[in-house]
């Protein structure tokens, strides 16, 4: 078992910069998430763990060995693909043997784990079939026992989820999650998708125009977003932004059809920032519907209702706030009429306060 | 359900126009069958007498032999070295496959995966060749094989030219199909620990059966029927490959029609037999990349 750690990694083709000055500690056994938006530089990185792409700069080691010039055989990783990558015309067994024979493991070794790698994840029945007999939900299964076959150091993921129909990756993010929780491997796990970061990662790292924005535990990002761009990608639907402006006496935020109170819980906040312009953030959850039990301060919003959005246990309604548009989720008993005028409240201890020039947080 | 707008057009008349192409495409190898079952020498399936009625005519120039000998059979391979001329083409059709098929793999494998330079030329140089025609090369072909290098009636010199001469085209044909196949499936193959070389050969050629089976016919194709080429070189009477061994069946002083038409046949077979053999890497070699499964 081993860490993977990045010290001023960079990855560079030609002119164009994909990844600069990377710096990453994951821990032993950890779960560690890149999340991003596509060109972000994720699987760049993961694929520089893997040996798949050579670094321009800097070294990346896994546990005391630096690997940045090993070929992939010698790195101890293993890896899962986005299409799952199964050599089509082996069986599923001679699959997950494949790479224990290149390693020339004993007959009987190789049995033991494939047969326990095939146990664990429940596809005995299938190790006589061919790839192309599998469901996609079975192939993503095989292509994990491949990995885990091996009992490599460190679980490399790229995407693994996103071909699958959104039941069935549910049900295989929880059985991923459940896989690392019992065999401990470090793993690294690309997504694009923060649900995904946030349920599965011991620590996620939210990652755009190759630099890591934050690293932190999944509710700590969530709830203390360092920027706009981290804000607007955790949590769906995405935070609310407005823009504001301290009012001379530091006490009110002042927008376009709002104006709304600094809380005593921010005011150390916006303290000498008069007249300076912010964008406030609010997630949808914090925006609710009059006479709902609220948190801490409150202040009232009227907001104009222009779309629901029914989800059973809840409702998100758009609404539009002057030019702004805010989601709020509602109590599902409780659905407003679109086009009409709906008295909303904000939680004001939950405001998020950004610089609106440097988008970063207050 | 109603019927789909085409069906409301009646089939009959496609029918005949199939059936017309088929019996003029079938009709002169009707006639070589004939020709070789017949035991004579004669080009004419019977010969017609003086004042000769339709039912004459008609018989003429049906495709079936009057009398039915295999004596042409026999004596070609008897009488004639049509035998050793038969396993000169074997020889050389199947060293040119095996020499073809390794290299154009290889290469077209190294021009679908490795950037290097001189690719792009490389792969333009290959396609220009095949734009003149074989004749053209004939002249310095034979400066090259017979004079330089003293090949001249030897199976090296003629694998060597078809080997040549079919490279381009599997090259092309095997990089195409290679290009289909994910690169994914490398990238899993080398971080499960296997070299360039274990890849090569347990993943991508496994893999590229289909094209490796199309260019192999080719290749082999390439060495058995080709004709000018062996008439230049091979001037020795042994070393003769089937297709140059049957013209001199007709020419010159000897009119050996039935000779022809049965060493035709006996040539044939072994195309005939690859294909059949061939016929489902075949379809889904030659559709490679259309559909990408």
């Amino acid at each position: 078992m081993a860490g993977v750690n990045f010290k001023n990694v960079a990855k560079r083709y030609g002119d164009v910069s994909v990844i600069e000055g990377l710096n990453l500690d994951v821990r032993d056994h950890e779960f560690m998430v890149l999340v991003g938006p596509s060109g972000c530089g994720k699987s760049t990185a993961l694929r520089m763990i893997a040996g798949l792409e050579e670094l321009s700069a800097g070294d990346i080691s896994i546990g005391e060995r630096v690997v940045s010039t090993l070929p992939p055989k010698d790195r101890d990783v293993a890896m899962v693909f986005q299409n799952y990558a199964l050599y089509p015309h082996m069986t599923i067994r001679e699959n997950l043997e494949f790479g224990l024979r290149i390693r020339k493991t004993p007959q009987a070794e190789m049995d033991r784990l494939v047969n326990e790698a095939a146990e664990i994840l429940g596809i005995t029945p299938l190790l006589e079939r061919k790839p192309k007999q599998l469901s996609g939900g079975q192939r993503q299964r095989v292509a994990v026992g491949r990995a885990i076959v091996r009992q490599p150091s460190v679980f490399l993921f790229d995407e693994p989820l996103s071909n699958l129909d959104a039941k069935l990756r549910v049900q295989m993010r929880a059985e991923i999650k459940k896989l690392q929780h019992r065999l401990k491997t470090t793993t690294v796990y690309v997504t694009h998708d923060q649900v995904e970061a946030m349920t599965m990662g011991h620590r996620i790292a939210v990652m755009k125009d190759g630099k890591i924005q934050q690293l932190g535990a999944p509710l700590e990002v969530y709830e203390r977003p360092v920027n706009v761009f981290v804000a607007q990608f955790i949590g769906t639907p995405p935070m609310n932004f407005l823009k504001a402006t301290v009012s001379a006496d530091g006490r009110m935020l002042e927008g376009k059809g709002f104006s709304l109170p600094v809380p005593a819980s921010l005011a150390g906040l916006t303290v000498g920032r008069k007249g300076q312009q912010l964008v406030v953030g609010l997630r949808p959850e914090h925006l609710v519907e009059e006479g709902r039990a609220l948190r801490g301060e409150s202040a009232p919003l009227t907001v104009t209702v222009e779309m629901i959005e029914p989800l059973g246990d809840q409702v998100i309604a758009h609404a539009r706030l002057a030019d702004a548009l805010l989601a709020l989720k509602l109590e599902s008993h409780r659905v407003p009429e679109v086009g009409a005028p709906l008295s909303a409240r904000v939680e004001l201890d939950a405001l998020h306060l950004f610089d609106a020039a440097t988008e970063q947080r207050l | 359900m109603s019927a789909a707008p085409g069906e409301r057009i009646p089939h009959w008349p496609l029918h005949v126009l199939l059936v017309v192409a088929v019996v003029l495409t079938i009709y002169p190898i009707l006639w070589v069958v004939t020709i070789a079952f017949s035991g004579n020498q004669s080009l004419a399936i019977s010969t017609l007498p003086e004042d000769p009625t339709f039912w004459d005519r008609l018989r003429a120039i049906t495709p079936w032999p009057q009398t039915f000998s295999v004596s042409n059979f026999t004596s070609v391979m008897t009488e004639q070295p049509f035998g050793r001329w038969i396993l000169n083409s074997a020889i050389v059709s199947l060293a040119t496959t095996v020499v073809g098929v390794f290299l154009a793999c290889t290469a077209g494998y190294a021009f679908s995966r490795f950037n290097f330079p001189g690719r792009r030329t490389g792969m333009m140089a290959f396609l220009v060749s095949q734009m003149f025609p074989g004749t053209l090369m004939l002249i310095p072909l034979y400066i090259i094989l017979v004079q330089w290098l003293g090949l001249g009636s030897s199976h090296i010199g003629l694998v060597l030219v078809y080997a040549t001469t079919a490279i381009p085209f599997c090259v092309w044909m095997l990089k195409g199909y290679f290009d289909t196949i994910p690169k994914d499936l490398e990238e899993a193959a080398l971080l499960d620990g296997a070299s360039s070389g274990q890849i090569f050969w347990r993943i991508i050629l496994p893999l590229a059966r289909p094209a490796v089976a199309v260019t192999a016919l080719f290749s082999f194709m390439t060495g058995w029927n080709e004709f000018i080429l062996a008439a230049t070189f091979m001037d020795q009477e042994l070393m003769y490959t089937a297709p140059v061994g049957l013209r001199f069946f007709v020419g010159g002083y000897s009119q050996q029609w039935g000779y022809f038409a049965a060493g035709s046949i006996i040539v044939s077979i072994p195309v005939v037999a690859l294909f059949l053999f061939l016929q489902k890497y075949l379809v889904s070699g030659l559709t490679a990349g259309s559909v990408k499964g």
